[in-house]
């Protein structure tokens, strides 16, 4: 909630100048969404220091739900760090109370206004979603000398971990405005949130804060997605209008751009081992000369989109439990833009595999791509009887991780899963005894199968099954 | 003139445009049972003559006739009919919902049908319309009966019309105003000492009275035979002779049984195979006289598929019946009730496997049948088959209704060798109720739903929350077996006036006033988590009581169906520690129980929050520390060098300390846990064990009872200090509030208020069951460190409880509800669809820190 600027130089007090704020008086500001106070608590020959103090008021953050309290959102509660922590209200107050810095004038001595000047800055407590890897790789390309101090998050409960706050000073030589421009992006980019709709006109924002310096920030990319708040087709724009290239590159560049990945995602990308395994379960659907498929926990919908270009397959229905995942389906598959021909041969729906469910029988194939995992052990027995008994499809394609291989993934701690919501993960014996199980209960025959690079000693890093009605 | 039409019928009238059918059904139904095809082309097109319409018209018709057959509506369709093509289609409609086709025809003068039309301008169309119309109807006329028709009247003139009476007539199932109570017996089969011994054991008398049995039961009880009286056994006639007696002067009523039907058709000389021991019916029957065969044969023939009883909560069936044959007429319910249904194979012993419509049967009404030899009755979805192979060497079974009590007497020999044995080969270990509700279905948790509870009628559950539900239900809740409760939420009192405060044990106090309690208990509430914990006395237990195998003995869970630990093996240890204590208090025994469910708070926190606490306090709290002393600093620094800061100072200092008592205040809540030793469990209601809900005890009797438990490892279950107020003695509520500011001065989260009954009621129905009111250290943590500050305070004041309170009721009606139908063994998916319900309604958007 508050930051300072010292500036070191002969007659340092030309800062007040610099700032249209007198360093004797108290300036205050009603903002929308608290107020801020200007003032200096030092200023001699060598050093003028200004502060600017932010204070929101939590009530009315919840009160009046100004910013994108969503579920779960941190402003949807009124224990947050907001009123402490720097954040994108900052900015916006650093814009409200400095607007004339920023934009480079000084109306007294506009000889000043494009100076450089050696500035220090203490923020006591910043944000950032990647800690002090990131608050360097932030600011030091742009010549800033980086002093960095993580906070904790409670001294009494050492076993909970550091907190994501950082005590921040840096020192550097640029104009005001620059300075100033700098802390107006990296702010909100560092804590990784911002407390207002992201539109449009966030592009133009970035553009005219960033346009000078952050063309060949190396982390160019980074900073605009953030700052975007991971929206692709703002990412997109805002890319090809700081780096100036065609169209295509920027699309390319920006085709891993979107929420943090997940750690399964990560692990996995090398490998590109997701596209090998839709690839592996369409020729499974393929050869057994399927005419319906169901995928069950189908999720965003990547198995459904390869399996809507397959000729012959008429029926085509995804369920999901998650109403996220299967919004984010709808759109995924453009489903109200589909012609009516592909649009009546398939069918998104909301549903659980521990319910036994009629719309759900009468299938060729069921695939079951990467979903056991993610089912608690002691509910298993209701998922297989819904599957194998009651939706009773011809085939079933079941995949899995296997669980010898994560050795191989150097970025996965030993004993972990690769996805924090995985029950389990089973090794090749493990599978392949439940599948044989299943087989033999349920009157299927089973083959099984690996799909991606085949470790002679560990398997391949995905299990598969193909189950056919007997 | 009079006639007679089945009350549940589909009333098709037949007549020339002009041959007065509006008139005719205005006069004989109520305007809502008519569906006219004229009406119908104005909604579809505005316009009740435009005949482009026609099709888009009856469409519209077939469609509300179809669902107002499907209610048990009559309905009468007003349109011209006179061709086949049109009748068709709705003798089908009035088949698929097991309705009676009547035809009702005006074939009135073609003369008078062109005059009335000439007089309406509206239909202009030429005389050849009628005069087809007409010559249509005559050619239909003799085909009626042959299309389906059950019934036709024909009228021909309008002084055939002139004092006209339509009565309704109740199907022979309908004995809804029959309301017992009754002794259903079983498939008799010949068994005449058997059908004696077990008349007898029911306590009737039976008399012979010139050579008839007088069947009577001091209690007025009646006799109900589930059919199949014939075939087999050693005393076919003598079995008919009684049964047709009893039911000749009322003791008794009977259905028909396969059996039965195939007698008689073998009696009238029809070709029947002389299988399945119709030739020892047969062979007995010839040493009659030819009278009783022909008296036997009507008798039977006579016999009705199904009875409605006691103002439909009961239907007895030979063979069971599906919901939506309950009460109605045709071929299909008929064969339905007699026969069951088959899946089309054969098993081993080349019998046809029957299909299991029970698995399947959701009705309220409970059915009771035979046809399907078992070797114990087993209710399953509310339906009973009371065959137990009597002909066959079982026994012989009568259900008694409605107390449910199930009488059987031994077959005195094996009559006939049964071609599939009796016995199933492996004896399963879970009841069919059990096997049955290893899978529940999606129709019955999923879309808008009602429940009817016993607190609280008619809780609607709507179908976005019912979404909600599911996904938490699947992807995250334990075994839907354990769940049968949920804890509902708990509203705050009304906002207090008092300075500094936002709450206050007075506010609950005064709402209890207000609804006309006269005693409450104030309970301390702990800062813990909530935790229902489900225990069984053993594996055993578990596994007969609640289906569940390979679980452990119990489970703790949290308010949203969690699993409170992930760790397994800690989990199992607690409720180690837990049922040692119900053994040393012995309450196994005491409550003659071999499970319990406990509603408790368990603590510390930090074992179930400590996400929450990392991600969420204490970061606010870290980052607030920080930023009000360098605040606080630099404020420090320009007031030494003159600058008038000295509000902004003030302001910072007090912040300096709301924060520093934030801190203070959740780290009270939380210490590190190593192990069973560091948990604290306070249980708070004993909520149910077998065969009780115990919800019908005070407050005072739970809290007593389990302080008795606690008090067998006070280091480990903490007894909750509580206290009994009378609500007009002012002395007492003084001192419960001196009480309160003691516990929430040292920091404790306050108190929870309960009238003294579990459940009470007020002037305008069911009360809050409890009333937190929370204290003022421990409301930081719910609105931030620094909510107590004067400006702060009084926006939080404007808070409306209203909602959170209709929903308290309506969860607590809920979980009440759960637990009672679980008591008393309803299938899972009754139970479900309360906790289900429960957790629906947890996703209504409701400030979450109230």
């Amino acid at each position: 909630m508050l930051l300072t600027i010292t500036a070191t130089m002969d007659r340092a007090s030309d800062l007040g100048f610099l700032l249209h704020k007198h360093p004797d008086r108290v300036h205050r500001f009603d903002l929308s969404f608290g107020r801020a106070t200007i003032f200096y608590p030092e200023l001699d020959q060598a050093r003028c220091t200004v502060c600017l103090l932010v204070e929101v008021d939590p009530v009315a953050l919840v009160r009046k739900r100004s910013g994108p309290s969503g579920e779960g959102g941190q402003l949807a509660h009124y224990v947050n760090d907001r009123p402490y922590a720097v954040s994108s209200f900052f900015s916006v107050a650093l814009a409200e109370t400095f607007g004339t810095a920023m934009a480079g004038r000084s109306k007294d001595r506009p000889d000043l206004a494009g100076s450089i000047i050696p500035f220090e800055v203490s923020i006591p407590v910043l944000p950032s979603r990647g800690g002090e890897d990131l608050i360097r790789a932030l600011f030091e390309p742009l010549g800033y000398a980086v002093d960095v101090r993580r906070l904790d998050l409670d001294q009494k409960f050492p076993e909970w971990g550091h907190s994501r706050y950082f005590d921040v000073k840096l020192a550097g030589r640029f104009p005001l405005q620059t300075l100033l421009e700098h802390l107006y992006v990296l702010i909100p980019v560092l804590d990784d949130e911002k407390h207002y709709w992201v539109g449009d006109d966030e592009v133009d924002k970035l553009i005219r804060r960033g346009g000078d310096w952050l063309p060949n920030h190396p982390a160019r990319d980074q900073i605009a997605r953030r700052y975007l708040k991971h929206r692709k087709s703002l990412t997109r724009l805002a890319i090809e209008r700081l780096a100036g290239v065609d169209e295509d590159a920027a699309i390319e560049n920006s085709a891993a751009v979107g929420k943090p990945m997940t750690r399964e995602e990560d692990l996995e990308v090398g490998l590109s081992l997701n596209e090998q395994r839709l690839q592996r379960v369409v020729e499974a659907v393929q050869a057994v000369g399927a005419k319906s498929v169901v995928d069950l926990g189908c999720g965003e919908g990547k198995l459904l989109r390869e399996l809507l270009k397959l000729r012959g397959l008429d029926r085509i229905l995804g369920m999901e439990v998650s109403l996220r995942s299967l919004d984010a389906a709808s759109g995924r598959l453009d489903l109200e833009q589909l012609s009516p021909s592909v649009r009546s041969r398939i069918e998104l729906i909301h549903g659980s595999l521990m319910y036994r469910d009629r719309r759900l029988s009468g299938f060729d194939v069921a695939t079951v791509i990467e979903v056991i995992e993610h089912l608690d052990v002691a509910r298993l027995k209701s998922f297989e009887r819904v599957l194998f008994e009651c939706a009773r499809p011809k085939s079933v394609v079941v995949t899995t991780p296997n669980v010898e291989y994560n050795v191989r993934f150097e970025g996965l701690p030993s004993g972990q899963f690769r996805h924090p919501d995985h029950r389990f993960e089973w090794s090749r014996g493990e599978f392949r005894r439940w599948g044989e199980v299943m087989a033999s209960r349920f009157g299927y025959n089973v083959r099984f199968d690996a799909v991606g690079p085949v470790d002679s000693d560990l398997g391949a890093p995905t299990q598969m099954a193909v189950f056919v009605e007997r | 003139m009079e006639i007679d039409i089945p009350e549940l019928a589909l009333v098709v009238l037949v007549g020339p445009s002009g041959s007065g059918k509006s008139t005719f059904a205005r006069e004989h139904f109520k305007a809502t049972e008519v569906l006219s095809s004229d009406h119908c082309r104005g909604l579809v097109s505005d316009d009740e003559t435009d005949q482009s319409a026609t099709k888009d018209a009856f469409e519209v018709l077939h469609f509300i006739a179809s669902k107002r057959l499907q209610a048990a509506k009559l309905t009468v369709v007003d349109a011209t009919n006179v061709q086949p093509e049109a009748r068709k289609p709705l003798v089908t409609l009035a088949r698929q919902h097991h309705c009676i086709p009547v035809a009702l025809v005006l074939d009135m003068p073609e003369k008078l049908c062109r005059e009335r039309n000439a007089q309406r301008p509206d239909r202009g169309f030429g005389e050849h319309v009628i005069r087809n119309q007409c010559s249509q109807l005559h050619r239909s006329l003799r085909g009626l009966q042959r299309e389906g028709f059950r019934h036709v009247h024909v009228f021909r003139s309008p002084e055939d019309l002139e004092g006209l009476v339509i009565r309704r007539v109740p199907l022979w199932s309908n004995r809804k105003h029959e309301t017992g109570p009754f002794d259903i017996i079983g498939d008799v089969h010949g068994c005449l000492d058997e059908a004696l011994d077990l008349i007898r054991a029911l306590g009737y008398d039976v008399a012979d009275q010139e050579g008839h049995h007088v069947i009577r039961h001091p209690q007025g009880r009646k006799l109900i035979f589930a059919g199949d009286l014939v075939d087999r056994g050693p005393n076919t006639p003598g079995v008919l002779r009684l049964v047709a007696d009893a039911m000749a002067d009322g003791s008794a009523l009977c259905v028909a049984g396969n059996h039965d039907v195939k007698l008689v058709r073998a009696l009238r000389g029809r070709d029947v195979k002389r299988t399945h021991g119709l030739a020892e019916s047969l062979e007995q029957l010839a040493s009659e006289s030819e009278e009783f065969r022909r008296t036997a044969a009507d008798f039977l023939d006579g016999l009705v598929s199904h009875y409605v009883l006691d103002g439909g909560r009961l239907v007895v069936a030979h063979a069971g019946l599906r919901e939506e044959m309950h009460g109605r007429g045709s071929g299909a319910v008929r064969q339905f009730a007699m026969y069951g249904e088959t899946t089309g194979e054969t098993d081993d012993y080349g019998l046809p496997v029957r299909y299991n419509w029970a698995a399947d049967y959701r009705g309220k009404a409970t059915v009771v049948y035979g046809h399907t030899p078992v070797p114990e009755p087993e209710w399953l979805n509310n339906t009973i088959c009371i065959d137990t192979g009597c002909v066959f060497g079982g026994k012989l079974t009568a259900l008694r209704y409605p107390e449910r009590e199930l009488i059987s007497v031994p077959a005195r020999k094996i009559y006939y060798e049964p071609v599939r044995p009796l016995q199933p080969e492996v004896v399963p270990e879970l009841t069919a109720q059990q096997q049955h509700d290893d899978l529940l279905d999606l129709e019955d948790v999923s879309g808008k739903r009602i429940i009817d509870t016993r607190l609280y009628p008619s809780i609607t559950i709507r179908e976005e929350n019912a979404i909600a539900a599911l996904e938490v239900m699947s992807r995250f809740a334990a075994n839907p077996k354990w769940l049968i409760y949920l804890p509902p939420t708990m509203s705050p009192s009304e906002t207090s006036q008092r300075p500094g405060l936002l709450e206050h044990p007075e506010q609950a106090l005064d709402y209890y006033r207000k609804n006309g309690v006269e005693t409450v208990v104030c309970e301390e509430k702990h800062m813990g988590s909530r935790a229902v914990i489900v225990i069984c006395r053993n594996e055993a237990a578990a596994k007969h009581r609640f289906g569940i195998e390979g679980e452990g003995r119990g489970i703790i869970y949290t308010r949203t169906g969690r699993r409170f630990f992930s760790d397994a093996a800690f989990e199992h240890q607690v409720l180690e520690r837990f049922a040692s204590a119900l053994d040393r208090a012995d309450f196994w025994s005491r409550f003659d129980t071999t499970w319990f469910c406990f509603d408790c708070e368990l603590m510390p926190w930090s074992v179930k929050a400590e996400e929450l606490l990392r991600t969420q306090y204490a970061p606010t709290g870290a980052a607030a520390d920080a930023a009000i002393a360098a605040a606080s600093a630099v404020i420090k620094q320009a007031v030494a060098r003159g600058i008038e800061l000295t509000d902004l100072a003030a302001s910072f200092h007090e912040r300096a300390d709301l924060t520093g008592r934030y801190i203070a205040a959740y780290r009270q809540y939380c210490w590190p846990v190593h192990g069973v030793a560091d948990i604290k469990v306070a249980p708070f209601h004993l909520l149910a064990s077998e065969g009780h809900a115990h919800v019908d005890k005070s407050h005072v009797w739970h809290m007593e009872t389990l302080a008795e438990l606690g008090r067998t490892d006070p280091g480990f279950l903490i007894a909750t200090p509580m206290r009994v107020v009378e609500i007009d003695d002012g002395d007492a509520t003084q001192d419960v509030f001196g009480w309160w500011e003691r516990l929430t001065a040292g920091g404790g989260e306050g108190m929870v208020v309960k009238p003294i009954d579990f459940v009470a009621r007020g002037k305008r129905g069911l009360l809050q069951p409890a009333i937190k009111s929370r204290g003022p250290e421990y409301l930081r943590i719910i609105y931030g460190p620094e909510y107590s500050r004067p400006e702060a305070l009084e926006q939080l004041r404007e808070r409306g409880l209203s909602t959170k309170r209709s929903m308290a009721l309506r969860e607590f009606a809920l979980g009440v509800e759960g637990l009672e139908r679980f008591v008393r063994n309803a299938p899972l998916r009754q139970v479900h669809e309360c906790v289900f319900g429960v957790l629906a309604m947890e996703s209504e958007p409701v400030d979450p820190r109230l």
